[in-house]
């Protein structure tokens, strides 16, 4: 089914390119597709020997329906030789004469004909002979042979008398006085029809449509196969990406640009791909076999099939062109419009308490009779296709048939022809829009194999290939400590300049300073999410650099502000990736950070489903991210605001539970709340992303800097 | 689904009758072309026909052609501008109808759901009026005529055509029968693969903290797989489509011929050309049938999608207003006075009050701040005073006059509200400062430099691309969440209110802005009414009254010296957050 709202960008930069790397990356499957397009084309090839095969039929049911004129002229021709004929004619005169059984009176009948004769036209001849009394014209008809078929005397009577009362202008009487002749003769002229002959070619049809169909069952399903196939793999190949990638990645680019990528550009690829290509090269061998076969039946015919659908082609693509103007107009005002939608609905309360819904509806106006617009003019034009479609194929019809009937009236060609070029103008109207149909289905593929693999393309998290060294989980001490740190987020601007600071094991190093000062930064370095541009950061002596990153990532625990819970399981959220977790374990956990009893009300206990929405509370999500966080046993502890998603009262019973977190472990914290942190072994204070003061809480109060502004302005009030 | 349609107006129904009458004469012009073409077959057929004969012919089934195909480009353009004017129309109807809403009414139907029903649904009533127009009207015409043109011509071939017929109708509606249920499926394991990547995404630190990848890559193949499986029978069911539509039809065209051949062949000679033509006659006739059927079937899958798109777009409709406007806009006695008189709330069809028998009042002037556990009802409470809520029970004035009473309009004149999410407009800084009406002139660019320092936010607009021009980019993600809390800050002050609002405003500043703009709004705004709703002790700690909620009912009203002394809670909350000789500092 088509997608509605088309906002994206339908055309691709490198059409070539990027369709060439889509099937590229389908050669597994390169065996399996050359077969779909082969039988495509078999498929197709098949649509084009029918009209041939039923135009035999009707050529041979056409046989079938008027009575064989020939056979009969030459019947009536022998018939009036042996009337006609002067030698014959006395000669039998003669025999007619001596003859004992025929009526005296008819004999003078005869003689006195055969004396006016001599001064008679030759129509006026015949119709004296044919007054003549039975009896004579009996005598004077020989026995004859037609096609092998000896006609009596009395039968050849009967069929001149019935010929000579037809009515040349009555054709149902003419027909009706056929049927009556006598049987020999009938047999002779009746139309023959070649039943055998119909019956071989239908069954010949019947097998190709069966084969056809089948062909084409297989054809659809191993297209759809390869491309729901081809669209897993993208998927899963993006959804690898995102791990793969470094986090700046996404500091500078939107998820739903990625989201996007994962579900709608991949989702075009499948259908249009499914789509276009079967239809492309079904629509390519119909067009060319087509033209073909058209020209193989009847060069005439063909050019002037051709020249007919011509006319109707470029007045179509002309209004093709026209009609896509418009509907990528309709798209970007419609895009407009839904953004102004959103705004004022997301907005409402703001809009109400301002009075802004005035301005509001003006602007909805005027962006609603924007797209009407072009919306009536982009349906008109696109609906004019199939009308215009159906038109093209009755002009070829009337084109065909006019020609055709010129061609057999000069018997150049046969009835059948004509009804076999009747179906090839329809044939050949069809593909060519499906041809332009699938070229712009492949247009979206390209363009969205382009956002696809741009997004695969981006570059990925540095090697680590070279590293061996690794630091065992129950080995570490938990001495931490940063050397002349330089970093920055943009290579042109360090916001951390020449940073040290050592931390022994089971210290407790707090990070503050205002929203924005960028205490997720030091998060970021401890964790190697980034890395560093200068210094060194050190765990037990041992250089980050000479870590991996999962190597370090065990050594720490990290409950952060934001909660994210999936949707799963309590017991998948709390135990998440670490196999050999026991139920014990889990509820031991929920229980210092005392939701046990929440979980226990939920329908299912651990077992019940949870996700992001709102149906637990923020608060709850936080100390079942703490929870996650309980489980694992590693040296270092980050704490990044954690806590701040819940009400001050829980808070406090969360911070005993951390309290039991953060014992014998270095931990690192960062809060908003300075009461909590004033015992920290180091305070860390920054601003505009930088380290602008460290030291404990004393000294860093005497300092009467920063820290200080900043500790007193949360009770100063004014 | 039919009273949507009562949204047409008089000339768009002169337009659909008209529709109509071009649809018949269409589908008469359609109808009439198998006639000539027979006609021409048997001209070509018959020995002796002239030439001129059948170029008469031809150009009359041309003239029929083109007459349909006229016909069929007016009742385009009339389908195009009948639906594309509904859409219209609708979309404005049901944006009115939202404008009106109250939070009420859009927290029932929810923002992005209110907008689908805007947007999708109504292009989804658009497309049925745009394509069922001419095919709700063409198709059963064209069936019934079709049928009625070969039912007397020769029965064996009236059966042969049924009987395809069945089978190709038998075949879409087990296909879609089949089919249509994993169709919802699709959309929701669709959704499933969005929600993980999602996960994904936002989890990103949390699953590299837990090296948590190769768990995260398993849930993905999980859906994916699902996905890919569902998809994959659909589409292979589907398959069955083309190919036994494609078979039917070549049957059809084949059995019509092959029946015809045996008919003709048994028949007397001089029935044998009208059975001819009539086979002939077949063929297109027969066609146009399967065809006028196919459209049918068509139309039977488009009716119940857009039904539900009707139903959808009714209900928001048909939706009674909550809130009605007063009609009071006359000068009041009392300036920069709310009052709370027993005021209690619940949501229309909930049992529990969310807030219960509130009474206080508040001089002009004085600040007053609202504090509470989350739950507690602060939130709703203040947002009974620009009616985005009506008391259930009890009476909240303004100036001394029943807010249910005021001109909507004239109450949020006198009103400065800050929401607890800070909304950006996608406009300029200064659009978003100056937004809205307030029934006096345009803030001048003075008054809106000054709202926006005494909002502490010069500094860093001054550091903007653009200054006061520079562009806010929708839902403001190009500034952050403390940036924008005081943009919005800004934007009441621009507007000079007698009573501030502010709505848990300040939670996205550090201690320091915040102690620093309310110094500011202090002096700047010596005689506006303040009502601020905090989680912090130190936004409140100044305010000239502090009532304390608890699960919607009022635990303590005093300052925060009082308050300390004489209020449990509030003792509790205040511990909380500072330590004991903080709070006896302060």
């Amino acid at each position: 089914m088509p997608r509605m709202n088309r906002m994206r960008n339908e055309k691709a930069n490198d059409f070539k390119g990027s369709m060439k790397r889509i099937l590229k990356s389908m050669q597994k499957w390169k065996v399996i597709m050359f077969v779909a397009i082969v039988l495509a084309m078999i498929s197709s090839i098949f649509s084009l020997i029918s009209p041939n095969k039923l135009s035999d039929i009707t050529d041979a049911i056409t046989q079938g329906i008027t009575p064989n004129t020939k056979v009969l002229s030459k019947i009536t021709e022998k018939i009036s030789i042996n009337l006609t004929d002067q030698e014959l004619l006395s000669k039998k005169v003669q025999s007619i004469m001596l003859d004992q059984n025929i009526d005296n009176d008819d004999k003078l009948v005869l003689q006195d004909t055969l004396a006016k004769m001599a001064n008679l036209s030759d129509e006026e001849k015949g119709k004296a002979i044919m007054s003549l009394p039975d009896t004579i014209l009996l005598n004077l008809l020989d026995e004859i042979e037609v096609s092998n078929k000896k006609i009596s005397p009395s039968s050849q009577l009967a069929t001149i008398k019935i010929l000579g009362s037809i009515d040349k202008d009555d054709n149902d009487k003419a027909l009706k006085a056929i049927s009556d002749l006598p049987s020999d003769i009938y047999e002779l002229i009746k139309p023959k029809m070649d039943m055998d002959y119909i019956k071989k070619i239908a069954l010949f049809l019947l097998i190709l449509y069966i084969i056809g169909a089948t062909f084409g069952y297989i054809q659809h399903f191993i297209l759809s196969t390869v491309s729901n196939r081809f669209a897993q793999n993208l998927r899963d190949a993006i959804s690898k990406k995102i791990n793969r990638l470094p986090l700046k990645y996404f500091d500078n680019h939107e998820m739903g640009d990625v989201l996007s990528r994962i579900t709608n550009d991949v989702d075009a690829i499948a259908q249009h791909l499914n789509n276009s290509l079967a239809s492309l090269v079904s629509a390519l061998t119909l067009f060319l076999g087509c033209i073909f076969m058209m020209f193989y039946t009847n060069y005439i015919m063909a050019i002037t099939a051709i020249l007919a659908s011509l006319i109707g082609f470029v007045l179509m693509f002309l209004i093709l062109s026209k009609s896509q103007k418009y509907f990528n107009q309709k798209q970007k005002e419609l895009g407009k419009l839904n953004g102004h939608i959103e705004e004022i609905y997301s907005g409402h309360n703001v809009v109400k308490a301002y009075n802004g819904e005035e301005d509001a509806k003006k602007e909805f106006d005027k962006l609603n009779q924007n797209l009407y617009n072009c919306n009536q003019k982009s349906q008109f034009l696109s609906g004019l296709m199939p009308s215009l479609m159906g038109f093209i194929g009755n002009f070829g019809y009337v084109a065909v048939c006019v020609v055709g009937a010129l061609l057999t009236m000069n018997d150049v060609i046969s009835f059948g022809v004509i009804v076999a070029f009747m179906i090839y103008v329809r044939l050949f109207t069809s593909p060519l829009s499906q041809i332009a149909q699938a070229m712009t289905g492949l247009q979206s593929v390209a363009a969205a194999g382009e956002r696809v693999f741009e997004f695969l393309d981006e570059e990925e998290l540095s090697s680590q290939e070279h590293i061996h060294k690794s630091l065992e989980l129950d080995k570490v001490k938990g001495d931490i400590e940063f050397k002349n740190v330089k970093f920055g987020y943009d290579k042109n601007k360090t916001i951390i300049n020449d940073f040290s600071v050592k931390a022994k094991s089971g210290e407790k190093i707090a990070i503050v300073g205002p929203t924005g000062a960028g205490k997720t930064t030091m998060v970021n370095l401890l964790m190697k999410f980034y890395e560093i541009d200068g210094g060194d950061i050190l765990i037990d002596g041992v250089s980050t650099k000479e870590l991996t990153r999962e190597n370090i990532h065990k050594l720490f625990t990290m409950v952060l502000q934001d909660t994210w819970l999936f949707e799963g399981t309590v017991r998948d959220n709390v135990k998440f990736n670490r196999e050999n977790v026991t139920d014990e374990e889990i509820w031991e956990a929920l229980k210092v950070v005392g939701v046990d009893h929440f979980v226990k009300t939920l329908p299912g206990g651990l077992d019940a489903k949870i996700d992001d929405s709102d149906s637990i509370s923020s608060g709850q999500k936080q100390l079942l991210t703490i929870a996650r966080g309980m489980i694992d046993n590693a040296p270092f502890l980050i704490l990044d605001e954690a806590t701040s998603n819940v009400d001050t009262r829980t808070e406090e019973l969360v911070s005993k539970a951390m309290d039991k977190l953060t014992k014998g472990k270095t931990s690192f914290i960062i809060a908003h709340r300075l009461s909590t942190i004033k015992n920290a072994d180091i305070i860390l204070v920054m601003q505009n992303g930088n380290i602008v003061e460290q030291g404990n809480h004393d000294t860093l109060m005497k300092k009467n800097g920063f820290y200080a502004d900043l500790y007193n302005s949360q009770f100063s009030g004014n | 689904m039919l009273k949507l349609f009562k949204n047409l107006n008089k000339k768009q129904y002169g337009y659909i009758l008209v529709c109509i009458i071009l649809i018949v004469f269409q589908v008469w012009l359609d109808l009439k072309l198998p006639d000539y073409m027979s006609e021409i077959t048997v001209l070509i057929q018959t020995e002796g026909s002239k030439m001129g004969d059948i170029i008469k012919e031809g150009t009359y089934m041309l003239l029929c052609a083109l007459g349909s195909l006229l016909s069929a480009i007016l009742v385009g353009y009339l389908a195009a501008s009948i639906s594309s004017s509904f859409s219209m129309t609708l979309r404005d109807k049901i944006f009115d109808k939202v404008e009106k809403f109250s939070t009420a009414e859009m927290k029932k139907f929810s923002t992005s759901s209110l907008i689908t029903r805007t947007t999708n649904d109504v292009t989804q009533m658009e497309m049925l009026i745009a394509m069922g127009l001419q095919m709700l009207i063409k198709a059963p015409i064209m069936a019934v005529w079709a049928v009625s043109k070969i039912l007397n011509k020769s029965i064996e071939l009236s059966i042969l055509t049924g009987c395809c017929v069945g089978v190709l109708l038998v075949t879409i509606i087990t296909i879609m029968i089949i089919v249509l249920p994993r169709f919802s499926i699709v959309q929701k394991l669709i959704d499933r693969v969005n929600g993980v990547t999602r996960e994904n995404l936002t989890g990103i630190r949390v699953i590299r903290a837990f090296n948590a990848e190769k768990y995260q890559e398993n849930r993905f193949d999980e859906v994916n797989n699902k996905l890919t499986n569902t998809q994959l029978f659909n589409q292979r069911t589907f398959a069955f489509m083309m190919p036994i539509m494609n078979f039917v039809m070549n049957f059809l065209s084949l059995g019509i011929y092959f029946i015809g051949a045996i008919l003709i062949d048994k028949a007397m000679l001089l029935d044998k050309i009208t059975i001819f033509s009539n086979v002939v006659v077949f063929i297109s006739y027969g066609m146009q049938v399967i065809m006028s059927f196919l459209m049918l079937a068509m139309i039977f899958m488009i009716v119940p999608r857009a039904q539900i798109s009707a139903k959808r777009i009714s209900e928001v409709l048909d939706e009674d207003l909550s809130i009605k406007d007063g009609d009071y806009d006359l000068p009041t006695k009392e300036i920069g006075t709310v009052e709370f008189k027993n005021v209690s709330f619940k949501y229309p069809d909930a049992d529990e009050y969310l807030i219960k028998n509130i009474s206080f009042k508040v001089k002009r002037g004085e600040t007053v701040a609202f504090i509470g556990s989350t739950g507690s009802g602060k939130s709703t409470l203040i947002n009974l005073v620009p009616r985005f809520y009506d008391a259930t029970d009890g009476e909240v004035l303004v100036d001394g006059v029943n807010v249910k009473d005021y001109k909507l309009k004239n109450l949020h004149n006198k009103l400065g509200y800050v929401s607890q999410k800070a909304f950006m407009f996608d406009s300029t800084v200064k659009e978003n400062v100056t937004y809205g009406d307030n029934g006096k002139t345009t803030p001048s660019d003075e008054k809106v430099k000054e709202a926006i320092e005494v909002a502490q936010a010069k500094e860093f607009v001054l550091e903007l691309d653009g200054g006061y021009d520079a562009h806010i980019a929708r839902g403001g993600t190009n500034v952050s969440g403390g940036q924008k809390q005081r943009l919005s800050i800004a934007r009441a002050i621009a507007r000079d209110p007698e009573i501030y609002i502010f709505d848990d405003s300040f939670s996205a500043l550090d201690f320091k802005t915040d102690a620093t703009l309310r110094h500011e709004l202090k002096k700047y705004t010596k005689d506006a009414t303040s009502l601020i709703v905090a989680q912090r002790i130190g936004t409140i700690i100044d305010a000239d009254k502090i009532i304390v909620l608890d699960k919607g009912e009022c635990v303590g009203i005093g300052n925060h010296k009082e308050l300390l002394k004489n209020c449990d809670i509030y003792k509790e909350i205040a511990l909380s957050q500072l330590s004991k000789e903080e709070l006896e500092n302060a």
